[in-house]
């Protein structure tokens, strides 16, 4: 007997509890298979790109936060170096340090909550909690140095914007040392574990040509077996001078994605203690750069101070015209700004390359034919950020 | 007459009683897995009961939420399922004794609802109709993943059930009767005189399938929060969902005292044998009382030790520091009266044979109580520390794995009883 069955519709967000953020998934279910599946993006689209066209280039710095507002630092880095790729400056060796402390920093924090957030999406909640009480211990010391937990704004085009606080190395190595203990908690619950295992094994996994063909960058490329890390292949910000290794994956499915992550952490750890350990004295911004502000004693004291901080803030620094793309290694991949100048205080064009909306253009061929849980857990495991996504 | 009344009530009072507990435990269990404080702020005049409070308060919220029903949703079926959820999960402990059979005079007194022949075919049978709780709740609410919920719902349940029945068959071969004070009888003896020893295998299979019947992680696919909202409660709020939402800690309550039951020896304590309790009860009453006396003094010690290192930096400024101290000199009095008590013991004791029978199964209910207890708290934990399985899994696992072993241990249990 031919039973008659019809195929159900299901709207998976924009309001639902995996959706990270503000994610819409139509997903066509033949019982509780995926047989299509469409992404719609855009619910979270603020105009970063037009606002940043009618601000000057120092006033982008703390939209660049609401990007991956998991790593806010890393993004003000990414397009610090940009701006500063634009004028053909570079930052002082310290400030170049002090930036790679806070990417690293805001690498691991960023994939404590992937994973953790994935893993509770595949219904062990217990782990997060395990890595969000170092991710705290971890913001502590965000907010001593930038003054700010979430919307950091910490970079400025030329350097950073304070020096490290007192008792930051002590502090971060604490953390550090608290980060392994956590890794390792977690690790001891799932890795060995059955259900998890099963889970995440062969689920959403794709192959490293097809990873490149997408666009892939960042963990979920490097899962899939691929060894691009922009670190390695065109380091910035010193990061040539650190002794580190690009954690791979073979099968590009779920599994290998959070344990991709769990090494990097490790590999972020050893440059953290690195460059800690090498930090080289000097000033913080470069004095040189038209970008610096004077300092505040010139500007109430003299008046070509007065005049010259004045311009800053008024007209903002003025690069040459010209095109220029940065890029860098965020926590989700390759993070670059493609910045037009028209010789004007603001940006004439912004364009951001987010990691996460190449690597969204393959999910729904990752999900189809899985089961509805899978496509909660393939989500999760390639960290869409929605801030980032719809900008 | 009025026994066969009241015994009912008591009966559902204590699994009413003790949700609000396994709500606590649940919330300060998971807060102290996953190394966090859990509830603590809810508070009456400063007392707070370590967070145990805020089931009132919860209370309250869902008393006075709106109910909300969605448009098309199926009315009846709608607002009788978490009705059914509820029933099943409550009748199914009717059965379950909680202390051995009393003898008054001509009458046995039992301590269960009704001491069926047929007691452990009642548990499955009731538990097995709760599927239509979930299946109802889902289908009615007209809601994509309501429906999803109560189609997973369904076929887990029926899945386990199998697994289930089979696990207990293997249990009931080797006991001979599904009578369920026969069965905990049986086991009086060592420690290896319990079922979970004698029959490990049908132990494991019955608490799988038991936290697949209960809906819970590892096996909460029909409310999988992070997949489909909520499952088949979705749409369901105010005391509809708090029904739906007592239910599963019913189900706990009862299936934990299923296997206190099943497996561990029911009111029994391994080497102990309540007859010779019953006769040599004067022995046992100093000891308890001094005991209890020394126990509530620590208690009590140890919370004004608290009171007095805190005071001083009065963490809340309000009635809420003054809690140690209620409760610690409470426990301070309390523990020097018992102690009082154990030391006016007449030494020449001598107890009543009805009062002697009514202490023997107050010390019963309280065994019994404590494993149930114990068990709660394994389901809990497990909660906490796996991840979900996924539907295929579990389906897989149901009948792949769990059916055949349940069979498999059927046979070996059937050929060591024939033989032997």
């Amino acid at each position: 007997m031919e039973i008659k069955t019809h195929k159900m519709y299901l709207n998976l967000g924009p309001s639902h509890p995996t959706m990270h953020g503000t994610l819409r998934i139509l997903l066509t279910l033949d019982g509780e298979t995926i047989t299509d599946a469409v992404p719609e993006i855009g619910y979270l689209h603020r105009c970063f790109e037009k606002e940043s066209e009618g601000h000057t280039y120092t006033q982008v710095i703390p939209y660049t936060d609401r990007l991956n507002y998991v790593s806010p630092l890393m993004n003000n880095v990414g397009y610090a170096l940009a701006v500063e790729k634009l004028l053909g400056i570079e930052a002082p060796r310290r400030a170049q340090y002090i930036r790679v402390i806070i990417s690293e920093l805001s690498r691991i924090m960023d994939h404590l909550v992937a994973i953790g957030t994935n893993v509770v999406d595949i219904g062990a909640l217990t782990n997060f909690w395990y890595f969000f009480n170092v991710r705290e211990m971890m913001y502590v010391w965000v907010e001593a140095l930038t003054g700010a937990r979430l919307t950091n704004t910490y970079t400025r085009i030329g350097g950073v914007a304070r020096d490290l606080p007192e008792g930051f190395a002590d502090g971060v190595r604490k953390c550090l040392k608290d980060l392994g203990s956590a890794v390792k908690d977690v690790t001891g619950l799932l890795v060995k574990n059955r259900i998890f295992l099963e889970r995440t094994r062969d689920v959403g996994a794709i192959a490293g040509e097809d990873a490149v063909a997408y666009g892939f960058t960042g963990p979920c490329l490097r899962a899939s077996g691929v060894a691009y890390d922009v670190r390695k292949a065109h380091p910035y910000c010193c990061y040539d001078e650190f002794d580190f290794d690009v954690p791979l994956g073979v099968a590009g499915d779920t599994f290998d994605r959070t344990i991709v992550r769990i090494e990097e952490m490790r590999q972020s750890t050893r440059i953290i203690e690195q460059a800690l350990a090498r930090l080289p004295d000097g000033p913080i911004i470069n004095p040189e750069a038209q970008s610096a502000l004077p300092p505040k004693a010139e500007v109430y004291n003299s008046i070509e101070g007065l005049i010259r901080h004045f311009e800053i803030i008024m007209f903002g620094i003025r690069p040459p015209a010209g095109e220029v793309y940065g890029y860098t290694e965020a926590a989700n991949g390759e993070l670059g700004f493609y910045i037009l100048s028209d010789g004007s205080g603001k940006p004439y064009r912004i364009k951001v390359r987010p990691p996460c909306f190449a690597i969204y253009q393959a999910y729904p061929k990752l999900i189809k034919g899985h089961l509805l849980a899978d496509a909660i857990a393939v989500l999760g495991s390639l960290n869409i950020v929605a801030g980032e996504l719809d900008r | 007459m009025l026994v066969d009344i009241l015994k009912p009530l008591v009966v559902v009072f204590v699994v009413l009683n003790f949700i609000p507990l396994l709500i606590w435990f649940e919330r300060k269990g998971s807060a102290y897995i996953q190394d966090r404080r859990g509830p603590n702020r809810a508070a009456i005049l400063g007392i707070r009961l370590g967070g145990m409070l805020h089931n009132l308060a919860d209370v309250v919220k869902l008393l006075t939420k709106e109910d909300i029903v969605p448009t098309r949703a199926h009315r009846f079926f709608y607002f009788i399922a978490p009705m059914i959820a509820m029933f099943v999960a409550t009748v199914t402990i009717g059965v379950i004794p909680f202390a051995a059979p009393l003898a008054i005079g001509e009458r046995s007194f039992t301590f269960q609802v009704a001491d069926l022949n047929a007691g452990l075919l009642y548990v499955l049978a009731m538990g097995s109709l709760g599927v239509y709780g979930v299946m109802l709740a889902g289908w009615a609410a007209n809601n994509n993943y309501t429906m999803l919920g109560g189609l997973r719902a369904s076929a887990q349940m029926i899945s386990y059930e199998v697994a289930m029945g089979l696990a207990v068959v293997a249990l009931l071969l080797s006991a001979g009767t599904v009578n369920l004070t026969a069965i905990v009888e049986a086991q009086r003896g060592p420690l290896w005189a319990w079922y979970g020893f004698t029959q490990p295998l049908a132990l494991v299979l019955f608490c799988t399938a038991l936290l697949a019947e209960t809906n819970r992680n590892p096996f909460d696919l029909p409310e999988g929060e992070s997949e489909l909202v909520a499952g088949y409660h979705t749409e369901y709020s105010s005391m509809k969902f708090a029904l739906f939402f007592m239910a599963e800690y019913a189900h706990i309550v009862v299936g934990a005292c299923l296997i206190t039951a099943l497996f561990a020896g029911g009111w029994h304590i391994p080497w102990i044998d309540w007859a010779y309790v019953r006769q040599q009860l004067e022995l046992f009453v100093r000891p308890t009382l001094v005991g209890f006396g020394v126990c509530s003094m620590l208690v009590g010690g140890l919370l004004c030790r608290r009171f007095l290192r805190r005071y001083s930096t009065a963490r809340y400024g309000d009635l809420r520091d003054y809690e140690s101290l209620v409760f610690g000199i409470g426990g301070l009095l309390a523990g020097i009266g018992v102690l009082g008590a154990a030391a006016l013991l007449p030494d020449d004791l001598s107890i009543a044979p009805f009062t002697r029978d009514l202490l023997v199964a107050l010390a019963q209910i309280s065994v019994f109580l404590t494993k149930v207890v114990f068990f709660c708290w394994c389901f809990i934990w497990v909660r906490w520390t796996l991840p979900r399985f996924r539907y295929d899994q579990l389906m897989r696992l149901g009948w792949k794995v769990m059916v055949p072993l349940a069979l498999a241990n059927i046979a070996v249990t059937a050929a060591i009883v024939a033989l032997g």
